[in-house]
């Protein structure tokens, strides 16, 4: 029987430098921040990262991981622009490339059904064009002629999401009430990588009532990690909201000039037992209450 | 003179104006004012809008901003965001933003400040403005009018489009492209000038003509004297209360000013 089981280390071993990674979750939402950290613990570099962005693309390029940045957009929600990803910016030390919020999945899904590109007006008369140079455009062939952005796959070496549950065999599913857009990471990636809050023998046998919650068939997973709080410090609905103290330092951190070291050396840690610990240990993070909208 | 409801509260009636007749569609507003007039708009005059909890389901009843208390919204469809892409693309929504910057022609930057190779700042990105500006009616909202917001030239970044013909490359549609109003602190614009010119509607009480053309950056075109602004009814005025329970209203301007206080002229 298929055994997925990874730990976050073997996954980032899976990785290789310059790489195209594809992260899932939304801004503060969700992410699969035990894979992020096990990246930013490694030696890997030079990354390609396309994400809906949170801490997960802030703490990368803090950490001196990313090459080039694809995003639609790269906030901590109530802190609006994500701090280390503003550094950055406006350092000059990674290579951007901003998009629509939908034509990043509109690149996600050309990967997915394996075209070169998908067509749509959005983007056009923008500074998306200006942005992306490497856009092209298309012309209708039916009588409309009408002009379109061919917007081209976004294809990826690797997905990293995270889950509630996933099971040996690389079912999973997640209970939020938004899914975002980790299907489509999934299937635009060459393999995608769940972390996971439980892990479970066999989904079918426990909790095949929650099958509606399966964000993408086991197809499409090549491993699965555990990871309790593996979002932390972002959001995991309905199971714990994104830990604002926390995201408030590390905000603060951003304005300093060795604040990355002592990001580092603070809270990052050897491994992920070590790093809940010093981020107020399992009932602490239990307790962090789902955010109001 | 001042009045016994705030500039907040009447901004946030002009801003429900926005989705009157729009039919049955999904009413973004996103900050707090587009938010509650978006409430407003289907509590009073346009009951078919749509309306998300902010988060992943429609609700019939607007939720109330802010700490709930006993209150548990009751959903009656869902909305999460892949959802939102397909009603922008197809058209089904109006929302109501409040850009870093707009310009004449209706160009609107979330993205950067100084522009984008080499950010002087770096703000959200584009977030869905190129999608949202071709696709469906828009709406903005400016909470300190100002030729900071409304700058000469074009906008740092385009991120939604608008109404520039240099921009459209030959073949492009324009169907779509449908800029409807700007509610400031000062008065209320839309596009209905020449050529889509932005155009004064209408003055709050209290503010001249004069005011609004020396805080924005492009000419604006207007008729004489433009009516004053509409002042909330006291039913609107219960309503707003009702799902801003917490006063974050009075948050949104600066000293949370009554109506028809003079404005300070910005600098």
């Amino acid at each position: 029987m298929l055994d997925k089981t990874l730990t976050a280390t073997a996954v980032v071993a899976a990785l290789a430098d310059g790489m195209t990674v594809g992260i899932g979750g939304w801004g503060a939402r969700r992410k699969p921040m035990a894979l992020v950290r096990a990246i930013l613990r490694s030696a890997l570099k030079d990354l390609t990262v396309v994400s809906y962005g949170g801490p997960d693309v802030g703490m990368l390029c803090a950490a001196g991981k990313v090459k080039k940045l694809i995003y639609g957009f790269v906030s901590l929600d109530v802190i609006p622009v994500e701090p280390w990803f503003r550094r950055a910016r406006e350092a000059g030390t990674v290579e951007a490339r901003e998009l629509d919020e939908g034509l990043l999945q509109w690149g996600l899904r050309a990967a997915a059904m394996r075209l070169p590109f998908l067509p749509t007006p959005v983007g056009l008369a923008s500074d998306v064009m200006s942005m992306n140079p490497e856009f092209r455009t298309v012309r209708s062939p039916y009588p409309d002629d009408t002009l379109l952005l061919a917007m081209p796959a976004l294809r990826l070496d690797a997905a990293l999401i995270h889950v509630d549950r996933a099971d040996r065999l690389g079912n999973v599913q997640t209970l939020g009430p938004d899914p975002y857009f980790d299907e489509q990471f999934a299937r635009a990636a060459e393999r995608t990588f769940a972390s996971c809050e439980e892990l479970c023998e066999r989904l079918d046998h426990t909790h095949g009532n929650d099958a509606r919650m399966n964000l993408v068939e086991r197809s499409y997973i090549s491993g699965v990690v555990p990871a309790s709080y593996g979002a932390h410090p972002t959001s995991n609905p309905p199971a714990y909201g994104w830990d604002l103290e926390h995201l408030k330092a590390y905000t603060a951190l951003a304005a300093a000039a060795s604040g990355w070291e002592q990001y580092t050396r603070s809270f990052l840690a050897e491994d992920e037992a070590q790093y809940l610990e010093r981020v107020g240990g399992a009932t602490r993070l239990a307790g962090l209450p789902l955010p109001v909208f | 003179m001042g009045a016994d409801y705030s500039l907040a509260e009447l901004l946030i009636v002009a801003a429900s104006e926005a989705w009157r007749d729009n039919g049955e569609l999904l009413a973004s507003g996103i900050g707090v004012v587009p938010r509650l007039g978006a409430s407003l708009a289907k509590l009073t005059h346009s009951p078919e809008l749509m309306l998300t909890d902010a988060e992943a389901f429609l609700v019939e009843e607007p939720v109330p901003i802010g700490a709930r208390g006993e209150y548990r919204p009751q959903f009656s469809g869902y909305m999460p965001f892949a959802r939102v892409f397909d009603c922008v693309w197809g058209g089904r929504r109006h929302v109501m933003i409040s850009p870093l910057q707009i310009d004449r022609f209706g160009q609107t930057n979330l993205s950067a400040i100084g522009g984008f190779a080499r950010p002087k700042v770096q703000m959200l990105g584009m977030r869905g403005l190129p999608g949202n500006s071709i696709s469906h009616p828009n709406s903005m909202f400016v909470p300190a009018h100002s030729p900071r917001v409304f700058v000469a030239g074009e906008v740092d970044v385009v991120g939604g489009v608008g109404y520039n013909p240099k921009r459209w490359p030959p073949g492009a549609s324009t169907a779509h492209l449908d800029l409807r109003y700007i509610i400031t602190d000062l008065c209320v614009m839309d596009f209905g000038g020449r050529d889509h010119a932005i155009r004064v509607r209408s003055l709050h009480p209290g503010v001249t003509l004069a005011q609004v053309r020396a805080a924005t950056g492009f000419a604006l075109e207007a008729e004489e004297t433009p009516p004053s602004t509409v002042a909330p009814t006291p039913e609107q005025l219960a309503i707003i209360r009702r799902l801003d329970p917490h006063e974050l209203r009075a948050g949104v301007l600066k000293g949370n000013p009554p109506a028809g206080d003079a404005r300070a002229a910005p600098s």
